[in-house]
């Protein structure tokens, strides 16, 4: 019985690693792209459709 | 008529993505709430779980192994339908959706195959067998990392966005070969015992936590599709607006 909770355990544990791991890569991810449109925005860069409604209006 | 065609404007309405950010910030915090409540609720039932007659406590290995390969499979199907958006309507978010689909089902089709050997050893004797479900699921997580490599292999996503569709279209030639290799093929592997005609062959002390542990992992799917999605849109976004800010550079007099 001991025997067969190393595999639960084992099971569990890597689940739990793993699917922090890619938690974690999307968070990551958000972090990386909010930054850079922050930045491009304070530079002042704007999107093609954006610019088209400030002309229209 | 006109009500068709309001319902088309919503349908556009949908597919706009500044529409799509608004709506995942206001359900992303409510979708990974329950997603936690559902999970830790599962967790404590699945440890509550008596013991199987047959497989001892090994059987706690069943409700995480079961819904990630549910799950590697539900993932693939979503894929499916945006490859049929991107194709047939041009959806702007299918190719958004199913690019940020892959890794997340990469990933449960890998705990799928993991949680599954590690069961695999102490109950049938052996961590691999290359029977027919244990391969078709193999050749599943092989599909993903192609699919992967694809979404990422071209700058532009226009681009490889028709290529992707048209091996996801492909590929789901394998998922009825997955979900009835079982019946086809003999294989260690055992049928389908939950969702079958007659009813679940599982008793119902050890059902309750495997749904809701399904629950809980489909919640944490579209959780995490949604997250990864609204990065795809933004790293697109910030794609155009870097090529606007060099376009405008060139054309700015040298002083």
């Amino acid at each position: 019985m001991t025997s067969h909770t190393a595999f639960i355990v084992a099971s569990y544990g890597a689940s739990i690693l793993i699917l922090a791991g890619l938690i974690g890569w999307i968070f990551i991810d958000q972090r990386t792209q909010r930054l850079a449109l922050q930045e491009l925005e304070t530079r002042g860069v704007r999107r093609r459709s954006d610019t088209k409604a400030d002309d229209a209006s | 008529m006109s009500d068709a065609v309001s319902k088309t404007g919503r349908w556009i309405d949908l597919a706009n993505p500044t529409r799509f950010l608004s709506l995942a910030g206001a359900v992303l915090p409510w979708l990974s709430g329950m997603t936690m409540i559902v999970l830790a609720a599962g967790f404590w039932m699945s440890m509550q779980a008596p013991d199987d007659y047959q497989q001892g406590a090994t059987v706690k290995i069943m409700f995480i192994h079961v819904p990630f390969a549910w799950l590697s499979m539900m993932c693939y199907t979503i894929m499916t339908v945006a490859a049929l958006g991107t194709l047939v309507w041009r959806h702007p978010l299918a190719d958004v959706s199913a690019k940020a689909a892959a890794p997340i089902g990469a990933v449960f089709t890998a705990l799928a195959l993991i949680t599954g050997s590690l069961w695999g050893k102490p109950m049938w004797g052996t961590w691999w067998v290359w029977d027919a479900r244990l391969t078709s699921v193999f050749v599943l997580f092989l599909m993903y990392l192609g699919i992967i490599a694809l979404t990422r292999a071209m700058d532009d996503p226009a681009k490889s966005a028709k290529a992707t569709a048209i091996l996801t279209l492909v590929g789901f030639i394998n998922i009825p070969i997955i979900k009835f290799s079982v019946d086809w093929w003999n294989t260690l592997h055992q049928p389908a015992s939950v969702i079958r005609i007659g009813g679940s062959t599982i008793d119902p002390s050890l059902l309750w936590p495997l749904l809701v542990m399904a629950i809980g992992f489909t919640l944490l799917f579209f959780t995490l599709h949604m997250m990864a999605m609204r990065n795809e849109i933004w790293r697109r976004r910030v794609v155009a607006m870097r090529r606007v800010a060099a376009r405008s550079a060139e054309r700015r007099p040298v002083q």
